[in-house]
């Protein structure tokens, strides 16, 4: 058949209508309905309401809110009345640093994780080695290189700052006069000796009010939760049935949503609309130099089971019967290995450096590395090499930029001190 | 020259490439090359077992979602269909196409009777096809049921 120039030019003059039609449509009608279920789940408005935490009674106490808020931002809970947990975890950056290792009184070998939505997550850490958002709380706070002090030291803080509003969420604050000011289950020698000469029952009574702080700063991080991003207004425009904010998203992300979905695997850790399925995986993230051996969460697993303020401790309010997480937990298993958390990809792009040391320092290498799947350092990467051209990474790191709308939180009283940016 | 119909149909051809080439297709680049079953394999039974001595039927006690910790009832019968008292299960899965298996160590919990069973702990971290496999040891000898879930 031989083809004139005119049916060419008529066929390549068509071409623009239809493009434009495709356009048009491409955002919305090219999706199935299962995959405007699949994309639906991602959605902000997929969340479950807040779940109750058993193991606190005051969790959803608008005094112990207000308490744990002045406590979050309280330098004077330090070894050098320097640090907060605003330090780390800055209200203006999404509650995280931007820093690859947290530094407080010295530098810790992890990543600061953000405090958002962490009321979701059954397991707390890079490895999972708390159960709720008050035992995490704690662990900071006698960390030797993050707080730095001692329960000890804070009873005192409480009971010279904060007496009215703690005795009138906990009552009355036991006599702590022979008590030193610097006391604790902590590796400094000075202080474990101090601890160790108390009573039991002083040290009850420091570590029932030490136990109050990391209750009432969780009745704070409780609600601090994630604001919807562009990508949750392209749902909602999704699931409308009339005309729309397709335009919510670019045609590069929503390509980007597609690989996201689709051949890129993200989904399979990656899901519900936290984007995590709150899980801990090996994914051949590199070791960071000179940092020590992480077994991640091999080590967690077995951590929280024994830990001081874990659901099933004297210092929680659940029963037994209510620590299910802990109950049918997967220990020992050589796939926990050097398995970290799964981190939610909400405001992902706002929050490099990347990986629980911060190994990968932008969206780019992080893309890099899922489509190279290396081996992992220790134990086995669950990753398998991604088919994925340059312009697909493009795309899914375009995607990714939709996923940030920020953080909400209580706002701030006029009481509560100026967040502490020392660093 | 051409009819309009002729440019119409050229442009329609034109359009149809421009839509496959921007859709994907569906199945995963990389897995483990486990086939979902057809779609009649899934549910929560009554399913039979692998060497046919029972059949077993889930009662999930809530809607089955991923990432939650959940309950399962499992009732029991033999092949005659009488209830299946004191037997031994243990519970196991995961998803084929990925290669895991499940997040949770769940186990029975309780054996209610009437060849009821009360299985707690099981979570499903993903959507998609998961297998959820009870090892019965009872009176009628050792089996395995396996049941194709979709979350």
């Amino acid at each position: 058949m031989k083809i004139h120039w005119t049916q060419i030019a008529a066929a390549v003059s068509l071409y623009p209508l239809l493009t434009a039609v495709h356009a048009d449509t491409l955002q919305r009608d090219l999706w199935t309905p299962a995959e405007i279920e699949q994309i639906s789940s991602l959605s902000l408005r997929a969340l479950d309401a807040l779940p109750p935490d058993p193991s606190n009674r005051v969790a959803d106490d608008p005094r112990a809110v207000a308490l744990g808020q002045s406590l979050f931002f309280d330098t004077r809970l330090s070894s050098n009345g320097r640090v907060s947990c605003a330090t780390c975890h800055l209200p203006e950056r999404e509650f995280q640093d931007g820093a690859p290792l947290a530094s407080g009184v010295g530098t810790t070998s992890r990543r600061t994780m953000t405090v958002a939505a962490t009321a979701h997550s059954p397991f707390l850490f890079w490895d999972g080695r708390k159960d709720s958002q008050w035992s995490q709380a704690l662990g900071p706070l006698e960390s030797p290189v993050e707080h730095g002090g001692t329960r000890a030291q804070y009873a005192h803080v409480i009971a010279a700052n904060y007496r009215t509003e703690y005795e009138a969420i906990f009552g009355a604050i036991p006599d702590l006069k022979r008590i030193p000011s610097i006391a604790g289950p902590v590796p400094e020698a000075a202080a474990a000796r101090a601890w160790a000469g108390l009573s039991d029952a002083q040290r009850d009574a420091v570590t029932g009010i030490y136990v109050n702080i990391g209750k009432a700063i969780a009745a704070y991080e409780r609600r601090i939760q994630y604001r919807a991003s562009r990508f949750d207004r392209y749902v909602d425009g999704l699931r409308q049935a009339t005309s729309t904010p397709q335009n919510a998203l670019s045609p590069d992300e929503v390509a980007g949503l597609r690989l996201f979905i689709g051949k890129a695997n993200c989904t399979q850790c990656h899901n519900g609309p936290l984007l995590t399925n709150n899980e801990f995986h090996n994914t051949g993230v590199p070791v960071r130099p000179r940092l020590p051996a992480d077994a991640g969460r091999l080590a967690g697993a077995d951590t929280v089971l024994r830990d001081e303020f874990n659901c099933r401790s004297r210092w929680s309010d659940a029963n037994p019967a209510q620590c299910a997480e802990l109950e049918y937990l997967v220990t020992g298993a050589h796939t926990l290995q050097r398995a970290f958390k799964v981190p939610s990809l909400r405001n992902v792009a706002q929050r490099a450096p990347y990986m629980h040391a911060g190994q990968l320092a932008t969206l780019r290498e992080v893309l890099d590395h899922y489509r190279r799947a290396p081996a992992a350092p220790a134990g086995h990467s669950e990753l398998k090499p991604l088919r994925l051209a340059a312009n697909e990474l493009q795309q899914l790191e375009a995607f990714l930029h939709t996923l940030s709308g920020g953080t909400t939180a209580p706002p701030m009283p006029q009481s509560v001190t100026a967040p502490n940016q020392n660093r | 020259m051409k009819s309009l119909p002729y440019y119409t149909a050229a442009g329609l051809a034109m359009l149809a490439i421009s839509v496959a080439g921007c859709s994907h297709v569906a199945a995963m680049a990389f897995g483990t090359g486990a086939t979902r079953p057809a779609a009649g394999e899934f549910g929560v039974g009554p399913r039979v077992s692998a060497e046919r001595r029972y059949v077993a039927t889930l009662q999930p006690q809530q809607a089955l979602r991923p990432r939650q910790l959940q309950s399962m009832r499992v009732s029991i019968v033999d092949a005659r269909g009488q209830a299946v008292d004191g037997a031994n299960i243990l519970v196991d899965g995961g998803m084929p196409q990925h290669g895991h298996g499940l997040p949770t160590k769940p186990r029975v919990t309780k054996n209610l009777g009437g060849g009821l069973y009360d299985i707690e702990g099981v979570r499903f971290n993903m959507g998609g096809w998961w297998e959820f496999k009870l090892a019965i040891r009872g009176v009628a000898g050792a089996d395995t049921v396996t049941f194709n879930l979709d979350l």
